[in-house]
């Protein structure tokens, strides 16, 4: 009964976000209209949590290991087992992805996620002498702190977020909306002026972490830094860096 | 497919990252969980582009550059991450207190930094010395 | 040059004198003297000559407007008649010979630059009072004196006495000047101006002022404080540890003068309340009687001479109140006369003797001889002051008690009988008073015959004793010589020793000549003293036109009155001396320490230092061979200490002021300075409290910084829903 108020609220601020993604092409404002129209008027026609589709119980399982498998990332106690269980996740997303018909995007999160982000996370953790097996201060001070804000957050956004939503549908059934080509043609059509910002945006991300991660020639970072331990691993740290910037290319 | 499948996930999933950002104490830990906490944005994007069918593909297209903000982010924590480890030999986030107000005006802030060894003469040097003449006379 | 531009440069002169003397003084010393004297000795000479040319005729009365106050306009202003011309010739005269006179008294102090630049503009604010015709105006010369007599008085200010003393002269006229002030805008507001010439018509006219009492009662509390009447007195003897000129500056011609004139000048304003008139006579008769008294115990010779100014005051303010303004101003003349010549002269006497005590100068026997100007000219001026014939004291002494009488026989118009009669009998038994203190300290100041020290026989005592005062010449510092010590103690004439050896025939001391110039200016001064008398029939045709001859009643009897109180002291001064011979030596401990120092002042100021240590009083000395103590019997301890005035006024302002102070002070440190410690402890307290946030640790930061918006995001959710239900 209280939660009667902010679903107009939700609504609301959701449709304004679709007329204004639309501005340009009205269709999209009327359609998505014509959508949420269409799944109010589906709901009388026995849609319900209580009545899952396949789609749906595949979603909810994977993500059920997703949202595990993000949990114990974030509270193990074994550095490297936290960045597999983050493969474990994000993976996991990549299905959520499919599930959602956007399969370029579930590649694209396969392939940099979990083929180079992943792979750079396991390099930082070597290269930063990570304690293989349990270390015991994996866990901050502040944690109570962190646990108490993220179950508010959490209370305070599922709240909202079921409030808003559990009477709105997805229809899935449009065909090849997440596709290659679909997005190959929406992204140099639409999006061509952004996807250029972001290339040079990687290249200044490519040269600031050379410059950050170079070490000096004549050694005067050699005292407070390596204290003359990791000239074999220098090496290794450069050749990984470039590798991982080729595999960001 | 109920839109609060893929919202719930992204909000539970964003504060299971958002724990692990204010948690862990290891630098690369806490990395992880930005990735988590941008993957939760990811998911809630290509769930509404779906669910209001955008003929410019918005939210795709902002899950694709997104992802590739995160890369590049990834890269450039990275890198500080060990610039750090390599002049502190240490990746603790909590322990990155130099801008902290010292309780006592002391010199040197680090308490288990580099500078411990330069320190340590320093504060033992008036004493030493005296010490040292007390036993010969 | 006309009158009024001649008047302009009077007090014009001096107050340029001072200003230049503090421009110069510090770099050219040698041009000191002379500015310090030519411009006084000018404006002498111009005030005489601004007296001839008004010649006791019609008032002139010049002016122009200084600002418009919006109200009542501030003038500047003269009113030149027959009573201003002649005291501003008294003031300048009198002036110049204390500026002279300190050029040789003064003349190796340090600070002589400044205290000759005070004394001009001392002078000058008196004449700036004498001659101003417009109360503001006047009200500036009459403050302007209240400060310089604080710095002059508290010329030795490295003696407490003279600190104090500067304080309390500033204060106590200060005290006054508050109700004399508030006085002056009651007069000015009912009168609608300041010009005096108005204020009189407004007073003489018809209906008068609307709250005379008032005015003058306000009014006359100012004068009791600057002409130092009682109960405001106690400032003047105490002003005694400044140096000599400047106490026969402020006794003769200045400060103490001011307020007399001041009466004298709006007369009509307190004739014109009986009640007045009455608190005048009966403030004269107590001033006049109680200091009479007062001055009979003293030992220092300042002292004796400063109870005398009071009581001599007394009579001119009795005067005031039989309104007989003639007769005041008359004994104000002759009074500045003998009186600056008896400190002048006292001021030599101390510098021989190097002493201020009586006491140890009674038995100097060699002191008359080696002062011989000083001590015949005090001995007229001693005749005039005990009001002698044919000396001036008793032409204008008999002149106040003359009005007194007429008054008291009820032949005065507008005064009560009763105040005539109060005025008269006080006035007359000052007069036996007078005569006999004079004699006292005529018979005190060396004269021959005096028995010899008591301590003298113990010269030829141990040399060691007897060293420091025969050694204390002008190259030894130390000044006290001087023990106080049990009356008739075994060891009494070895610790009195030292007290008299400085002057013992066999123990020669260097002695500095007096400066000729102290001496002229004695036999200058003497002039007046002795000769003002003759003026007698003459200048009532400056004043009020009312003979101030003497009449025949009051002659008699005051003349006799004085000639009994002469007698009266002669005989027991014959009495105690020989007493004090077969006594057994009672010790008196003179302080000669400097005996003739090079430097008068010097000399003076270790006596003013050194008495209290050396009699236990700064006032009274145990001196058996002193006369006023067998005359006053059990009054003399009373006499000796003011009649204790200065402990009433402790005990009524000082001590509940200083209670006050304290209680402020308790408040300020217990209550505003805890809160303010307090105001700065509690934003401390927090700021160490939010300091322990700043951990430096960015982790604590962001969780802090995401609580915060999760809870104002969960706030507005809330909120929603709760406006949404």
């Amino acid at each position: 009964m209280t939660a009667t108020g902010p679903v107009p609220l939700a609504t609301e601020l959701l449709s304004a976000g679709a007329h204004a993604a639309g501005a340009q092409a009205p269709t999209a404002g009327a359609n998505a209209m014509r959508t949420h129209a269409v799944t109010l008027a589906a709901e009388a026609g026995g849609r319900g949590f209580l009545s899952p589709t396949g789609v749906e119980i595949a979603f909810l399982l994977v993500g059920l290991v997703t949202l595990g498998a993000a949990i114990v990332t974030v509270t193990t106690r074994q550095l490297v087992h936290a960045a597999l269980w983050l493969v474990v996740a994000l993976g996991g997303l990549a299905v959520e992805y499919l599930l959602l018909t956007a399969e370029f995007i579930a590649w694209v999160q396969v392939l940099i996620y979990v083929g180079s982000v992943v792979v750079l996370l396991l390099f930082g953790l070597m290269l930063t002498k990570a304690p293989i097996g349990r270390s015991p201060d994996a866990d901050s001070g502040n944690r109570p702190a962190a646990l108490a804000v993220a179950v508010t957050a959490a209370v305070t956004l599922v709240w909202v977020v079921v409030d808003a939503f559990r009477t709105t549908w997805i229809d899935l059934d449009e065909a090849g909306r997440g596709s290659t080509a679909a997005t190959g043609r929406m992204l140099f059509q639409h999006w061509v002026l952004p996807f250029e910002a972001l290339s040079l945006l990687l290249l200044s991300a490519l040269v600031g972490a050379i410059v950050l991660a170079r070490r000096d020639g004549n050694g005067t970072r050699g005292r407070d830094g390596g204290r003359g331990r990791d000239d074999g691993g220098n090496a290794d740290r450069d050749s990984g860096r470039d590798g991982v910037t080729e595999e960001q290319r | 497919m109920h839109l609060a499948y893929p919202a719930v996930l992204a909000a539970l999933l964003f504060c299971t990252g958002l724990y692990g950002v204010l948690a862990r104490r290891n630098a690369i830990l806490v990395l992880m969980s930005v990735e988590l906490m941008l993957n939760a944005v990811n998911l809630n994007l290509v769930a509404f582009d779906v669910w209001l069918r955008d003929t410019l593909h918005a939210g795709q297209a902002l899950t694709l550059f997104v992802i590739t903000v995160a890369a590049a982010e990834i890269g450039i924590g990275l890198a500080i991450v060990l610039l750090v480890f390599r002049r502190r030999g240490d990746s603790g986030i909590d322990r990155l207190r130099d801008t902290a107000e010292p309780p006592d005006p002391r010199p040197g802030g680090a308490p288990d930094g580099a500078g411990t060894p330069a320190d340590e003469p320093r504060h033992g040097g008036p004493r030493t010395p005296v010490r040292k003449a007390g036993t010969t006379a | 040059m006309t009158t009024t531009t001649l008047a302009v440069l009077v007090p014009l002169l001096p107050f340029l004198g001072a200003v230049a003397i503090l421009l110069v003084g510090r770099r050219a010393p040698g041009f000191v003297q002379p500015l310090a004297v030519l411009p006084v000795l000018a404006s002498a000479a111009l005030a005489v000559l601004v007296a001839v040319s008004q010649g006791g005729g019609e008032t002139l009365s010049p002016g122009t407007r200084l600002t418009p106050t919006g109200s009542v306009p501030i003038d500047l202003a003269f009113y030149l008649d027959g009573f201003a011309v002649l005291v501003a010739v008294a003031v300048a005269v009198v002036a110049t010979g204390v500026q002279l006179y300190s050029t040789g008294y003064l003349r190796d102090d340090p600070r002589y630059p400044s205290y000759a630049a005070l004394v001009s503009l001392f002078t000058a604010a008196m004449l700036l009072v004498v001659y101003s015709g417009d109360l503001m105006v006047l009200l500036v010369g009459w403050e302007v004196m209240g400060v310089c007599s604080y710095f002059l008085v508290g010329h030795y200010w490295e003696t407490a006495a003279a600190r104090s003393a500067s304080l309390k002269a500033f204060l106590v006229t200060k005290a006054g000047d508050v109700p004399f002030l508030i006085g002056l805008f009651v007069l000015a507001g009912e009168a609608g101006t300041f010009r005096i010439n108005g204020i009189l018509t407004a007073a003489s006219s018809g209906d008068g002022l609307a709250h005379p009492t008032v005015t003058a009662l306000l009014l006359l509390a100012g004068v009791a404080g600057k002409s130092a009447q009682f109960p405001l007195h106690t400032w003047l003897p105490s002003a005694m540890a400044g140096p000599t000129p400047v106490s026969a500056l402020i006794h003769a011609a200045t400060m103490v003068a001011a307020g007399v004139y001041f009466v004298a000048r709006l007369l009509p304003v307190f004739t014109a309340s009986a009640a007045a008139l009455a608190v005048l006579a009966v403030m004269a008769a107590v001033t006049m009687a109680g200091s009479a008294l007062a001055a009979l115990a003293q030992d220092d010779i300042k002292r004796v001479l400063a109870y005398s100014t009071l009581g001599q005051l007394g009579y001119m303010t009795g005067a005031l109140a039989l309104g007989e303004r003639g007769a005041a101003v008359f004994h104000l003349l002759t009074h500045g006369a003998f009186k600056a010549l008896l400190f002048l002269g006292a001021g030599v006497l101390i510098h021989v003797a190097g002493t201020n005590s009586l006491a140890a100068m009674s038995r100097m026997p060699e002191l008359r001889r080696r002062a011989p100007d000083a001590y015949w000219t005090m001995t007229v001026a001693l005749l005039a002051l005990a009001a002698m014939p044919p000396f001036s004291g008793f032409f204008s002494k008999e002149a106040v008690l003359g009005a007194a009488e007429h008054a008291a026989l009820g032949r005065a118009e507008g005064v009560p009988a009763a105040v005539g009669w109060t005025v008269l009998a006080a006035g007359l038994l000052t007069a036996l008073l007078t005569a006999a203190y004079a004699t006292r300290l005529w018979l005190l100041m060396g004269v021959p015959g005096a028995p010899p020290a008591t301590g003298s026989p113990a010269v030829d005592g141990t040399p060691a004793t007897g060293t420091p005062a025969a050694a204390g010449g002008p190259d030894t510092p130390a000044p006290v010589a001087g023990a106080r010590t049990g009356s008739g103690a075994p060891g009494t004439p070895d610790a009195a020793a030292p007290v008299a050896a400085g002057l013992a025939p066999d123990a020669p001391h260097p002695t500095a000549p007096v400066p000729v110039v102290m001496n002229a200016v004695l036999w200058v001064l003497f002039l007046p003293a002795a000769g003002l008398g003759a003026t007698v029939g003459w200048l009532p045709g400056w004043f009020d036109g009312t003979s101030l001859a003497p009449t025949l009643v009051t002659s008699v009897l005051g003349t006799g009155l004085a000639l009994v109180g002469i007698l009266l002291t002669y005989a027991t001064w014959r009495h105690t001396t020989a007493l004090a011979r077969t006594a057994p030596p009672v010790p008196v401990a003179a302080v000669p320490a400097h005996p003739g120092a090079e430097e008068p002042a010097r000399s003076e100021a270790e006596a003013i230092a050194t008495h209290e240590p050396a009699y236990g009083s700064v006032a009274a000395a145990a001196d058996p061979a002193d006369p006023g103590r067998l005359l006053l019997g059990r009054l003399h301890r009373h006499a000796a200490a003011g009649f204790h005035a200065d402990r009433l006024w402790a005990a009524l302002a000082v001590r509940p002021t200083l209670a006050a102070a304290a209680l402020v002070r308790r408040a300020d440190r217990d209550v505003v300075e805890r809160a303010v410690r307090a105001v700065a402890a509690v934003p401390g307290l927090l700021g160490a409290l939010v300091r322990r946030a700043q951990t430096g640790n960015a982790q604590t930061y962001l969780a802090a910084l995401l609580a915060g918006s999760v809870l104002l995001a969960a706030a507005a959710v809330l909120l929603a829903t709760g406006t949404g239900a």
